[in-house]
């Protein structure tokens, strides 16, 4: 019996995961202290990607620091635009037109939809799955090909612009969409058929990487991490921007706080996501994209190339940019990873004093440990997958 | 309650620690010396007609020549029970970058504070695990202070030529199943 205890007898080993492993979404490396199966440890490792974009963004003027922000969380880059142009215009005090605010809630919902369906590919890709990650893939490269349309742009986008958006959309682009959205929910129970009620994803998911909702909070967590603990804290409703207190829609909650419930609570974000946009599509206003605030809006490239006043104005706040109220502004929207604010400092230049960007990745990178510990090696994979982190927006 | 109102029950019960309140754009700060900055995060977080649970963000700041003191932390606050936001300001010298870390109140300051020790060189006393995240970890200097430059001479990182040497070396290791 001695003999059979001494064979198996094991040692703490620690093993680097990462940071180039296809299950840690990025460069994420952990290090894991192992006792068999069971992480003993885990230390995770960031930074691998960062490009010092608050220290870029103030040395930029507040319009040439926008590009920044497609660069933090770069598979919705529509969201992060959204949040950055409304803390600079919270900061200048100004207001975008009625049309573009529910531009920006549209095309903010289309890209909540793309990311979802990013996570909920390589999710269960991570797990086992191959088909659903099949089938997210093309519904995004719908939402992809209407960005396109939009703007030119598929991934990098910065179509909102501080005061509105940068072009009025077409009714080609309302059709299109409205196509999409009558047709996504169908496509929904698609994926639901395959993942919800198998057995292995249950099996996987279920009880796995517990927080509670106090601990939650404790911790700082947003978005689907806060919301499938239980708490119904959205940006959107508890300090609603652009069109989102003139649509109706519901904030799902999970009970547990394990990885199933955040599923669950994701897919149905992807549901009021589409009935978000179906109701803006139903009720977009009429009337100009941009805010009529010389001072602090680039004029119409048109007229720019016509017009001499309009000229000079371009170059005054291109280069010199706007002049600014002196003050400090926090303004957080949600995204689809959680809550990212965005904090200006102004000296009262054009540029900003300090930029600061609350990364919700960032965050939730930093609650792993407290997932991973105590549990087995392979539900590190699960959790690092349900936690759904950009590098690019952990790092900044 | 307001948050100009939570501010003045701040300046009652800290009298001594409140330097100035402001507001600007309906966002209240409430600026600080930073001795008792863990007493009075714990007093915010604990009273139930505050408590402020959800800590959104820290953050440091860097006034070089612009302030006597040239360094602020800043810690964005959330009451998600009460709906309410508050901005804690507290003032750090130079010549004695220390702050009492706040990780005993809420746990999800860790990696802000590492940060901001990391990028501006802050240290946070009582913290568990304070060591550089974002940079490399024998990198020099605090990049988002003011006085780092945005551009430097063209000087590879340290680190980089003991990557090669390791690289060439592991080119070299014949593995022996």
């Amino acid at each position: 019996m001695e003999d059979i205890e001494k064979a198996f007898e094991t040692r703490e080993l620690s093993i680097s995961l990462g940071p180039q492993h296809p299950a840690t979404h990025g460069v994420l490396r952990l290090v894991l202290n192992l006792q068999g199966e069971n992480v003993m440890k885990c230390t995770p490792y960031v930074g691998y990607l960062h490009r010092g974009i608050e220290k870029l963004g103030e040395n930029r003027t507040y319009f040439s620091a926008l590009p920044l922000s497609d660069r933090l969380d770069y598979i919705s880059s529509m969201n992060n635009n959204v949040g950055y142009v409304n803390a600079v215009e919270k900061l200048f005090g100004i207001e975008a037109p009625e049309r573009a605010k529910f531009i920006r809630t549209m095309v903010a919902e289309m890209g909540r939809i793309s990311s979802h369906i990013i996570w909920l590919g390589t999710h269960v890709l991570d797990i086992g799955a191959t088909t659903p990650f099949l089938y997210a893939f093309r519904e995004r490269e719908i939402i992809m090909d209407l960005f396109e349309m939009l703007c030119g742009a598929r991934l990098t986008v910065s179509y909102p612009r501080v005061g509105g958006v940068r072009n009025d959309i077409s009714q080609e682009f309302l059709d299109k969409l409205y196509e999409f959205v009558l047709d996504f929910p169908s496509k929904m129970d698609d994926y639901e058929t395959l993942v919800t009620e198998n057995r292995v994803w249950k099996a996987r998911t279920v009880g796995i990487g517990v927080i509670s909702a106090e601990e939650a909070v404790n911790w700082g967590l947003t978005g689907g991490m806060l919301r499938g603990s239980g708490v119904d804290y959205d940006v959107r409703k508890y300090a609603p921007y652009d069109a989102y207190d003139k649509v109706e829609f519901d904030i799902p909650i999970g009970k547990t706080g394990d990885c199933y419930d955040r599923y669950i609570v994701r897919m149905q974000e992807m549901r009021q996501a589409n009935r978000i946009i179906k109701q803006c599509i139903e009720k977009l206003p009429a009337g100009a994209v941009m805010a009529d605030e010389p001072k602090f809006t680039l004029p119409p490239k048109d007229l720019v190339l016509k017009d001499m006043e309009h000229l000079i104005h371009q170059f005054i706040l291109i280069t010199k940019g706007p002049t600014v109220p002196e003050g400090e502004i926090y303004m957080g929207t949600e995204v689809p990873k959680g809550e990212l604010g965005f904090y200006f400092v102004s000296d009262g230049t054009g540029r900003p004093y300090r930029m600061r960007v609350r990364a919700p990745s960032y965050v939730h990178a930093s609650v792993l440990p407290r997932l991973c510990e105590g549990g087995m090696i392979a539900d590190v994979i699960t959790n690092i997958g349900t936690i759904d982190i950009v590098l690019g927006e952990c790092d900044r | 309650m307001e948050p100009l109102e939570i501010a003045e029950k701040i300046k009652e019960i800290f009298p001594e620690e409140v330097l100035s309140v402001s507001e600007f754009r309906g966002q209240v700060s409430v600026t600080l010396m930073k001795n008792r900055i863990r007493d009075i995060a714990r007093y915010l977080h604990d009273d139930p007609d505050l408590y402020f649970d959800y800590l959104v963000d820290v953050c440091g700041v860097d006034f070089l020549g612009k302030k006597e003191k040239r360094f602020e932390i800043v810690y964005q606050l959330y009451s998600i029970k009460h709906r309410r936001a508050l901005r804690l300001k507290a003032e750090v010298s130079e010549q004695d970058p220390t702050i009492d870390s706040v990780t005993s109140v809420w746990v999800g300051a860790n990696w802000h504070e590492r940060e901001t020790f990391d990028l501006f060189g802050i240290k946070f006393k009582g913290h568990p695990d304070l060591r550089r995240i974002l940079m490399p970890e024998d990198w020099e200097g605090h990049p988002l202070r003011k006085d780092y430059p945005l551009q430097g001479p063209a000087k590879e990182w340290s680190g980089f030529e003991d990557v090669l040497e390791r690289s060439r070396r592991f080119k070299d290791y014949e593995w022996q199943g």
